[in-house]
């Protein structure tokens, strides 16, 4: 953990006050108008990647979080002149799963809910077995976009595919299109549902998730309008995720935090994407699983 | 058509045709109340169903992540299959000027209607937010298929619709100037309001003709665009097993077999149950017989093109699907819907005596069951082989098993087309009376008069 100020602190705090909007809005506001008042009164909020802090009152700031119209326009649009990548590197992943886990409690999903799966993979009998971690491969020629029927999933700008729960009408048609298996469905109840209950909805975190619609992997859209890397890149402890911007080719890697060329990973690690025969053209990219020692398949982890 | 007879001739006889034809709506039995209180009560109980659905989320049914679409989207196809008779019927064989499809034109719309109708119904029943419907029209994008799937399925119900109601307007005033105290007021009142103020002359005559026409030559591209396009939601996919070139076709067909063998059905209920022997005769089922053979051997065509040739590749995705279906967990439902369901029927019916009323109808149940069958294989086992393996999620999103409440909506929407078709027999004759007078050579200015021997 990085040393933090008291400003930066009150500043994460107040956002994520924002988002989980725990306080009705009249409370939460007159505490704010007395920030620098020592009251003694706690409060237990609820963080945006699920845990739960206690807090003196006093300590609130309001949240500068757009309205759900606004949010969804620019959570439509993408951030200007970007074009994220993600460069997975095969031969490092020793199956943590802390990528997972990282993601669920983000965006509040159930435990056999995946944005981000990680799959054992054996390409033939002799071939030896690795793991995978797959998310929405956020395709460049997205099969999963087009049969949407009331524009509910989207490409942004900058290339990433988004869902918009407010307004999907859960035909599922889009899981039925997806050749990778990135979506998920809130079958029941979504996790936590009543602790997230009047949160405004964040579309770039898909957060609060609705019972009847969809989700998938969103790259973290609201980490990287804050300029941070998406949930699972920083909590892989193994170096596995490399992420950034094509149109400034520079990728960084989630764990040492060292920041490369992209085209050059690329070319040099022979990069490959999943089936790409299918023409979807995604935007994950895979180094071989050149010496990863895959443990024996123990099944599965739920 | 001869016009030798007297008046009074061809009014004995029109008198004999409105008696039959109207037993479907007179009868007042206790079979009757009991088939009706049976139709209500299961619709009701499957009703139930989607309000716990609704409640609970799409959580109760045996749906997963993987498995996204189950028994609703397989009933979907199957209903918009059936529906499609009416098209074959009322309309190609119409245009054709093949006379004896005539009278079992307003089953073949019956069908169509009570079809596409609950596909329709189904359609929402399967969507996680059902209450965001409109969202469709708000946000509606030209460019998905499920747009296209529901523009054509209204418009098709919408000119299944006039065709029902178009060639009935004679009929209607025929039966508010002939049908006495027999019938309660609402009902003369319904005839009386629906009937349009319809003369009978020739002006008249003329323009139904005419609308007729139009209509009939409407609905063929509708028609074939209702499950062209229904195909195309799995079609647009990558999927094996979907991804196929000649999914519009192959529906279209496989429409015209389970269409042709529903109504086949029906006319049997109906001979039988308002003792409609003379109208729907031995005949009718001959040719409804040869019909069948013809379209289930297109049909076996489109099979063998659509199993044969990924067969001989078994390219890897494909090869597992296809290894499910033959001799996996599906093989006993494949194998039934084309051997028992489709080669055995086209042997039988070639012969005479299985053309005849009974055995054809029993044959036709047979080939019900096996369309169905095919609607659930056409779904479900792709979406049991992804692409990628299914890992780290429960047991129960491997596999697909229909739970109790998708059982109860499926209960609901059968009973409920049941229920529109019963519920149109009552209120209208099964048989077009004025078609069938004209057919039996009585003079058009006796329909509109009223009856003398009362
Ligand atoms: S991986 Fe699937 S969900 Fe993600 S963009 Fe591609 S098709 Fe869509
Ligand atoms: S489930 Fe939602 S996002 Fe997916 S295609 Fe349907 S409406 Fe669009």
């Amino acid at each position: 953990m990085e040393k933090k100020t008291r400003r930066n602190f009150m500043k994460t705090l107040g956002a994520s006050v924002g988002a989980a909007g725990v306080l009705s809005s009249g409370s939460l506001l007159s505490a704010c108008n007395r920030v620098e008042e020592v009251s003694g009164d706690k409060i237990t909020l609820l963080t945006s990647s699920g845990e739960l802090v206690v807090v003196d009152r006093s300590q609130l700031k309001p949240a500068e979080l757009p309205s759900l119209t606004e949010n969804q326009l620019r959570g439509r649009k993408g951030l200007p002149g970007r074009s994220w990548v993600m460069v997975i590197d095969l031969s490092k992943c020793r199956n943590a799963r802390e990528c997972m886990k990282a993601c669920q409690s983000h965006h509040q999903l159930r435990p056999e809910q995946h944005h981000i799966n990680v799959l054992q993979m054996q390409d033939s009998e002799d071939t030896a077995p690795y793991f995978m971690p797959k998310p929405c491969l956020h395709c460049d020629n997205p099969p999963c976009t087009k049969v949407c029927p009331v524009n509910a999933t989207f490409k942004r700008e900058d290339g990433i595919v988004l869902i918009d729960n407010e307004r999907c009408i859960g035909c599922r048609f889009c899981i039925a299109a997806c050749p990778y298996s990135a979506r998920v469905f809130n079958w029941k109840e979504p996790r936590d549902a009543e602790k997230y209950e009047g949160v405004t909805y964040n579309i770039e975190a898909n957060v609060p998730q609705k019972k009847g619609t969809i989700s998938k992997c969103l790259f973290s859209a609201d980490c990287l309008r804050d300029g941070k890397l998406p949930s699972c890149v920083s909590a892989c402890p193994n170096g596995v995720y490399w992420f950034g911007d094509k149109n400034e080719d520079a990728v960084t890697n989630g764990t040492t935090k060292e920041t490369v060329s992209f085209t050059q990973l690329v070319k040099e690690g022979a990069a490959y994407t999943l089936m790409k025969e299918l023409g979807t053209r995604p935007r994950v990219y895979y180094l071989p699983p050149k010496g990863q020692e895959a443990s024996p398949i123990e099944g599965d982890h739920i | 058509m001869q016009k030798t007879e007297s008046p009074e001739e061809s009014r004995r006889k029109l008198d004999k045709i409105v008696s039959d034809l109207t037993r479907s709506i007179l009868l007042k039995d206790e079979l009757t109340r009991f088939w009706f209180f049976i139709l209500i009560m299961f619709a009701g109980v499957g009703l139930w169903g989607w309000i716990l659905q609704i409640k609970n989320g799409l959580g109760v049914t045996g749906m997963g992540d993987y498995i996204s679409w189950g028994l609703y989207i397989a009933n979907f196809v199957f209903f918009v299959a059936i529906s499609l008779v009416g098209l074959l019927i009322s309309s190609v064989l119409q245009l054709l000027k093949i006379s004896w499809a005539k009278p079992v034109s307003r089953a073949a719309e019956q069908i169509a209607i009570a079809a596409v109708a609950l596909a329709g119904i189904i359609i929402v029943m399967d969507m996680g937010r059902p209450d965001r419907l409109l969202n469709i029209f708000l946000h509606g994008r030209y460019a998905s298929p499920i747009v296209w799937d529901l523009t054509v399925v209204s418009t098709y119900l919408a000119i299944s619709l006039l065709l029902f109601y178009i060639p009935l307007i004679p009929d209607l005033a025929l039966l508010h100037e002939r049908m006495g105290p027999e019938l309660p007021t609402w009902k003369r009142k319904l005839y009386k309001v629906l009937a349009l103020g319809w003369k009978g002359n020739d002006l008249q005559f003329k323009t139904v003709y005419h609308a007729l026409r139009v209509l009939m030559i409407l609905i063929i591209p509708v028609g074939l665009s209702i499950h062209t396009v229904t195909s195309w939601l799995f079609a647009a996919t990558l999927r094996p097993g979907w991804d196929s070139t000649i999914f519009g076709p192959y529906f279209v067909v496989g429409a015209f077999v389970a269409g042709t063998g529903a109504l086949i059905i029906l006319m049997y209920v109906y001979r039988l149950r308002y003792g409609l022997k003379e109208y729907y005769t031995d005949m009718h089922f001959d040719r409804m017989g040869k019909l069948l053979v013809l379209v289930c051997l297109v049909y076996l065509y489109f099979n063998i093109n659509e199993f044969f040739v990924p067969v001989y590749k078994m390219k890897l995705a494909e090869g597992v699907h296809l290894k499910t279906l033959f001799s996996g967990g599906y093989a006993f439902m494949f194998w039934f819907a084309q051997i028992v369901g489709l080669v055995l029927p086209i042997l039988l019916i070639q012969l005479k005596f299985f053309r005849r009323p009974l055995p054809l109808s029993l044959i036709s149940v047979v080939i019900l069951l096996s369309a169905w069958f095919k609607r659930y294989l056409i779904v479900i086992p792709t979406m049991e082989h992804p692409f990628l393996p299914v890992q780290n999620v429960p047991e129960s999103f491997h596999h697909y098993k229909p739970t109790s409440t998708e059982m109860l909506i499926m209960l609901f929407s059968f009973f409920a087309a049941l229920l529109i078709i019963s519920i149109l027999a009552k209120l209208f004759p099964v048989i077009t009376i004025w078609e069938v007078a004209e057919e039996q050579g009585i003079d058009k200015e006796y329909l509109t008069e009223k009856s003398n021997t009362q």
